[in-house]
């Protein structure tokens, strides 16, 4: 019983996700296309909430959807983008359309083949909790954690730099 | 639920986002597209790290260093799409074709 | 070691000479020069003759040291090289008798055989140095006042020198195959002299005819010498003489081998059936003359046989053949030369004659006697020639009808013929009577002992010294008392020829002295191992001396009465004697059998032959490969360089040139192209990684 409500959540949002998505990719207006990305990004924290995995589907709301998102509006807004509908595409749909086909074949087949038969188990899942999330970062990832930190930095200092007006 | 579900999902979303790198013109509009394809990422390693179970965190360890990274990508990217916009008056990247032969 | 060196150390030669080691200079020396000249010699204002003196003189100087070492009891020289080796050979040469042994023994010649070259230096051979050096030597500083002026002066002097490197390369050769090579290279050198005026026909064919009758006699002597190749598996000389001596090999087969071989001192030397190239030969200049045709090159003949004695002494009737041959030569020389008109004709005939004198005293198996008279004929038909010349020079003309009353006008050359004249005739003391003496002495010895053909050569011998003494005195007579029948006023030749005059006929007097019988040293130094040299005996030593004297005072006092007082007179023509005097003016129509039955029948048949061959099947071969060559280098050019090859580069190059062309476009600038491609490179390597 518990599954199938999991799965029809489950096939619900992938429709939410996967048609963001695509208007995202195919829309004529500019600010559209980053309120569709919106929309992809809560769907997927959803998805993350349906996992399991709640700090991430928060941390996901939080810095995607609230910072990186408004950063996006803002350079379209400082990139003087057109308000209203405009031609967006280049001239090489074909070639994009015939090259994302391929990669999603190849990567699906792959995913597929590799993976049949490996189920999630959220009924009996434990609760992975924020606590031993934290042990986690704290501890054995203490690395690549101090290292983000530091790419943080660079890019702070990155992007100032360039965006300076002297 | 079978975790090719999931996986399929990931795999669609990420070639969305493909198409829509290699199909936009407008610089911003790139960045977002590869927000998609890092966000499928993300799904991927949130559902391994579910079907793994107990030892599944560094599943979730990693995707939150994966929208760390993601962050700091996308300031540099867009202070770098101003930056060219400032000189160019235009973020049409079919117009940044110097380097052609 | 060899019979030669065993000999010589039995005789007391026990040192080993200073000198005799580098004998091998002797021959190079003037080759060298020779070559030096030739390339040189115009450029150099002597015109080349320096060096040709230089070098004779050196090699002189050589040969003398040479001579006095082994006379001073050093041992004679063997070296030898060996060139190339076929087959197998049993052992090397040097170990001389074991090959010949093993082989003869064995049934046959042997597998295999060495070709080598070497030098063998022994009195015989150092004699023969120190007289070709010596001969050369004043035929060279004549010929610097003779040939004055001439034009082809400086070929002439480098011809000189090789030839005397080929006579003396022949002389130290060690194998016969080496005797061979310097055997024909003196007999073109003797072309080359003898044609030296060839702007005349006349002596262009006069020494095209001492070429092709020599080269008949040589085919012969080939043959000989493969023949004793067969018989004796070896062609070194010393090895034969010892296989001949030990009884290895003879019978018919080295009768028919010595045959063979002594065909090319027949034609070489002079000998009758051969002897016709000689008259002619004197078309060349004098000095040629005087060296070749009286001292050096004839006498190869009689250093082959004489080289070769003990062959010819083991194989029977071989050696009574060599007499007889030479006998008739002798008498038909002599009475041709009291003949002629021409004064160098005499001398020529009176060379032949002498030749025979020298053939018929190895054919009696007197070694050292036959040589002896080589030496000292060597010394004054040089002398006489170079006086000949010295007429002609004065005279512009050969005839002695044209000359006469000369010792008016060229003293020195007057004196120095007489004492040549004399010599020849074999008046006491001057050197000819010593040498003939010794032949007719050892001719009746061996007649005495039973040989036939010894018989022969004595009577015969005795004859021809009469006659010696009589053409000599006609010729004198003619020459140089009476009146002048000349033209102009001759006056005597400049001093570097009547140099060599003097040296000569002072030579003349005093080289007979060395052969003196019993007491000459001359024994001593030139003897074949185990032959006899007879103590003092009153016939021997003192009365035929006499008789042969006398014969020669009355030959010259006959042809004093008949030439110079008119006393006597035989008038053959219109007498019943005509047909004889005919026969012998004709030189017994010798050259006319010669012309009629040999060279005319090769001549037109065989030529014509020849020549059609030539044109239509040698260079249509020749023509035919060279067209051959030239369609196929076309062929290769224009089709597979231009063709093939070309169109290959230039289509390599092409095809860069385009799809380079079409690549660039790839540069397209557009990141997202790049993109494109990127993501669908990754998508191709995912999708094979995975399948494979």
């Amino acid at each position: 019983m518990a599954e199938t409500w999991q799965l029809v959540i489950f096939w619900l949002l992938a429709v939410i996700i996967i048609g963001s998505a695509i208007r995202v990719v195919t829309t004529g207006n500019l600010v559209h296309a980053a309120l569709y990305l919106v929309g992809t990004l809560m769907g997927a924290a959803a998805l993350y909430l349906l996992l399991l995995a709640e700090f991430i589907a928060w941390v996901q709301v939080l810095v995607y959807v609230g910072a990186i998102v408004v950063l996006m509006l803002f350079g379209l807004m400082l990139t003087r983008a057109p308000i209203g509908k405009g031609e967006f595409d280049n001239n090489q749909r074909p070639l994009a359309g015939v090259v994302a086909l391929a990669v999603f074949v190849v990567s699906s087949a792959i995913l597929v083949d590799a993976f049949e038969g490996k189920e999630i188990n959220l009924s009996t899942a434990a609760d992975p909790s924020v606590e031993a999330l934290g042990e986690a970062i704290f501890s054995t990832y203490v690395l690549p954690f101090e290292v983000v930190s530091v790419l943080l930095l660079a890019a702070l200092v990155g992007a100032i730099v360039l965006a300076r007006k002297d | 639920m079978p975790v090719t579900y999931i996986l399929v999902l990931s795999a669609l979303l990420f070639s969305i986002g493909v198409y829509g790198v290699l199909a936009r013109a407008n610089a911003v509009l790139i960045l977002l597209s590869i927000e998609l394809m890092l966000n499928s990422v993300n799904i991927n390693l949130v559902a391994f790290s579910a079907m793994l179970q107990e030892s599944g965190i560094p599943g979730q360890v990693f995707a939150l260093f994966v929208i760390t990274v993601a962050a700091a990508e996308v300031g540099i990217g867009l202070a770098i799409v101003i930056l060219i916009f400032r000189n160019r008056s235009s973020v049409d990247v079919d117009e940044m074709s110097l380097m052609k032969w | 070691m060899t019979d030669l060196i065993l000999a010589a150390a039995e005789a007391g030669a026990t040192r080993d000479g200073f000198f005799t080691q580098y004998m091998w200079l002797v021959p190079l020396l003037p080759f060298v020069s020779s070559a030096a000249i030739a390339f040189t010699g115009r450029r150099v204002p002597s015109k080349g003759h320096v060096f040709g003196i230089l070098a004779i003189a050196a090699a002189f100087a050589l040969s003398v040291a040479g001579f006095v070492d082994l006379a001073t009891d050093a041992k004679p020289v063997e070296q030898s090289a060996t060139w190339f080796q076929l087959g197998d050979v049993i052992g090397p040469a040097e170990q001389g008798p074991v090959l010949v042994e093993e082989n003869v023994e064995g049934g046959g010649p042997g597998t295999g055989f060495e070709i080598g070259f070497g030098i063998h230096y022994d009195f015989f051979a150092a004699l023969m140095f120190v007289v070709v050096t010596g001969i050369s030597l004043m035929v060279h500083i004549y010929s610097t006042g003779y040939m004055h002026g001439d034009a082809r002066y400086t070929w002439f002097f480098s011809v000189l020198s090789l030839f005397t490197g080929s006579m003396l390369f022949m002389v130290a050769a060690d194998n016969l195959l080496q005797l061979l090579v310097g055997w024909e290279l003196v007999g073109i050198c003797s072309y080359f002299l003898i044609g030296h005026y060839w702007e005349e026909k006349e002596n262009s064919s006069a020494a095209i005819k001492a070429f092709i009758t020599t080269r008949v006699g040589d085919i012969g002597m080939m043959f000989g010498i493969f023949a004793l190749f067969l018989i004796a598996g070896t062609f070194n000389i010393a090895e034969l003489n010892h296989a001949a001596e030990a009884g290895l090999i003879g019978g018919i087969g080295l009768t028919i081998a010595c045959l063979l071989l002594f065909a090319g001192p027949i034609g070489k030397s002079a000998q009758f059936p051969l002897h016709v190239w000689l008259p002619d030969a004197m078309a060349g200049p004098t000095p040629v003359s005087a060296l070749i045709h009286a001292a050096t090159m004839v006498v190869a003949g009689i250093y082959l046989v004489g080289r070769t004695l003990p062959l010819f002494e083991a194989a029977g009737v071989a050696l009574d053949v060599v007499a007889v041959v030479a006998s008739i030569t002798m008498i038909i020389a002599a009475v041709l030369a009291t003949l002629q008109d021409d004064i160098k004709k005499v001398l020529a005939y009176s060379t032949i004659s002498q030749l025979g004198y020298m053939m018929a005293a190895l054919g009696v198996g007197a070694f050292t006697a036959g040589i002896f008279h080589l030496f000292t004929h060597a010394v004054f038909k040089a002398l006489l020639f170079l006086g000949a010349g010295s007429l002609i020079h004065a005279v512009h003309s050969n005839n002695m009808s044209e000359m006469g009353g000369m010792r008016k006008f060229m003293p020195h050359t007057y004196k120095t013929f007489i004492i040549g004249s004399l010599a020849l005739a074999g008046i006491f003391p001057l050197a000819g009577f010593w040498s003939k003496d010794e032949i007719l002495g050892s001719a009746l010895r061996r007649a005495l002992e039973g040989h036939w053909s010894a018989w022969v050569v004595f009577v015969v011998a005795m004859v021809t010294a009469f006659l010696t003494a009589l053409y000599m005195t006609r010729a004198c007579i003619k020459t140089f008392f009476g009146e002048f029948r000349g033209h102009g006023r001759p006056h005597e030749s400049p001093g570097s020829m009547v140099t060599p005059l003097w040296i000569l006929a002072g030579l003349s007097v005093v080289v007979g002295f060395l052969g003196i019988p019993v007491i000459g040293p001359f024994a001593d130094w030139i003897t074949l191992p185990g032959e006899e040299h007879p103590a003092f005996s009153l016939g021997y030593n003192l009365i035929l001396p006499g008789v042969t004297l006398l014969s020669a005072g009355a030959a010259i006092y006959i042809g004093y009465l008949m030439f110079y007082a008119g006393k006597i007179t035989i008038n053959l023509i219109g007498g019943p004697f005509e047909w004889l005097y005919r026969f012998v003016e004709n030189k017994y129509y010798l050259d006319d059998i010669y012309l009629g039955g040999v060279v005319r029948p090769v001549q037109y048949p065989l030529a014509r032959a020849a020549y059609w061959t030539n044109q239509h099947i040698l260079d249509g071969v020749v023509n035919g490969t060279a067209a051959a060559t030239l369609s196929a280098a076309r062929g290769t050019y224009e089709r597979i360089d231009q063709g093939a090859i070309d169109f290959m580069v230039n289509g390599a190059a092409g095809i860069t040139d385009r799809s380079g062309g079409l690549l660039r476009y790839i540069q397209s600038g557009n990141i997202q192209r790049y993109a494109a491609v990127l993501f669908a490179a990754v998508a191709i390597f995912v999708a094979l990684l995975a399948l494979t």
